[in-house]
């Protein structure tokens, strides 16, 4: 049988995921036995791949690339995994859904002393989308694993689980630490 | 006081006629989950989490207000039990705006402890983002509505141990609110003894010691217990008594 191939994908989220993931350390030798790492932030690989069996993906839907990136993914991914709480809550990220878009770009960049206008430019900076949404709201996703961020033990019992074919065992994961 | 004996989850128990289910669990070691419950304070089935089966009953009853009955056979963990509490605690997150990662409570929350026993590792339903005030205007302490359930712990302990009843419920369903005495800020309640009794029971970081931050708050409820024993022994009573 054929090495899984795993991805790794970072959305709307402080990349805090990802550190705890590199925090398998050597452990990241063996994840590298069991599956064939095809796509992640942490390499340089420009497009997301086909026939991806396993994605994890860090980070609320919170511009539009990150809304065309879901989809894609889903499309391309056998197993979906909304990977912390900012995929599957909205989290810190959606903590702008309080507010309108254009106060909050106006708090950050208009009103700024520093940075002095709202960055614009055709395919330069996505689009914020009105409302922060959740992975689940965008796409089908078929496991959750919760955490700000999930601790790299977690991480990863939860993959090597999934690349036996089995379903992880959740229990006891907390929102937040 | 007369004995009951019940059949609780297949064991059999023994209890004190006037006590509740919960309780009689509880002594025996069998902890049946709750929100709004809290030893101390009297109850008020705010929060629905220790619904219960009762032989011979086709509705659920709250333990922590029915009272124990001979031959009563209760069963306090049934998978049916176990998906419905697990409805109520993704719908209070859904409710309010809850970030565990940025709350004061982060780590010990019941809330949030809760979730994860009952594997509650999403929310089904859309959250609703509504709009609610902080009010920070008491010089020690404040209230998020954000991160409060509306299990009432707070209005009972003000009312039943400290008797100054400046908490209270306003509104009604989504848009019920704890207000102080009559909607006026805490700060400026005339009857707030700043006693901090209210902080302490409530179980999420709704109510919090100002000067805490993420994951810094920790409750502490020895003091209810050492009213409450004092109470019940009439402890102050008796010093009072006329020499
Ligand atoms: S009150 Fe509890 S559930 Fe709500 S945000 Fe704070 S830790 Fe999370
Ligand atoms: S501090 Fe004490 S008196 Fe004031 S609202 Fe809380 S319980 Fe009541
Ligand atoms: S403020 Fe706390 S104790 Fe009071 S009702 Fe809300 S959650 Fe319960
Ligand atoms: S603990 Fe019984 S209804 Fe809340």
């Amino acid at each position: 049988m054929s090495k899984k191939r795993l991805a790794t994908v970072w959305l709307g989220g402080c990349s805090g995921c990802h550190m705890s993931f590199l925090d398998l350390d050597e452990r990241l030798l063996d994840l590298a036995e069991l599956a064939d790492v095809c796509y992640t932030p942490i390499a340089d690989v420009k497009e997301f791949p086909h026939n991806v069996d396993i994605t994890l993906v860090e980070g609320a839907v919170a511009n539009e690339d990150h809304l065309r990136d879901a989809k894609k993914i889903r499309e391309r991914s056998g197993i979906l995994v909304a990977f912390g709480d900012c995929a599957i809550t909205g989290n810190v990220t959606a903590l702008r859904n309080l507010f309108n878009v254009e106060d909050v770009l106006s708090r950050a960049y208009r009103d700024s002393m520093i940075v002095g206008g709202v960055p614009e430019g055709d395919g330069i900076v996505p689009k914020l989308l009105e409302k922060v949404l959740r992975l689940q709201d965008v796409v089908a996703v078929d496991y959750f694993l919760p955490g700000c961020p999930p601790p790299a033990d977690v991480i990863f019992q939860f993959v090597v689980d999934l690349i036996g074919g089995k379903t992880p065992a959740v229990t006891g994961r907390k929102f937040g630490s | 006081m007369s004995v009951r004996t019940l059949e609780v989850d297949g064991r059999t128990i023994t209890a004190m006629a006037d006590q509740t289910i919960f309780s009689a669990a509880w002594d025996n070691g069998i902890r049946i989950p709750r929100l709004c419950h809290l030893g101390g304070l009297p109850d008020a089935a705010a929060c629905r989490l220790c619904l219960v089966e009762i032989e011979g009953q086709k509705r659920l009853q709250s333990a922590c207000t029915t009272k124990v009955a001979e031959d009563m056979v209760v069963r306090t963990d049934t998978p049916a039990l176990q998906a419905h509490r697990k409805l109520i605690i993704e719908l209070l997150f859904a409710e309010r705006n809850h970030v565990c990662s940025v709350c004061v409570v982060n780590g010990a929350c019941e809330l949030q402890t809760l979730a994860a026993e009952l594997g509650v590792d999403h929310i089904r339903m859309k959250p609703q983002y509504p709009k609610l005030p902080v009010d920070v205007s008491h010089h020690r302490f404040g209230i998020d509505h954000n991160r409060c359930i509306l299990c009432t712990r707070c209005v009972r302990v003000c009312d039943s141990v400290e008797g100054a009843h400046t908490w209270d419920v306003a509104g009604r369903g989504r848009n019920s609110l704890i207000i102080s005495d009559l909607g006026e800020p805490w700060g400026e309640s005339a009857s707030c003894t700043s006693c901090g009794k209210c902080v302490q029971v409530c179980p999420t970081g709704a109510l919090f010691s100002k000067g805490k931050t993420v994951a810094e708050m920790r409750k502490d409820r020895s003091f209810l217990q050492y009213i409450v024993t004092a109470r019940e022994k009439r402890l102050w009573i008796a010093e009072r008594k006329p020499r």
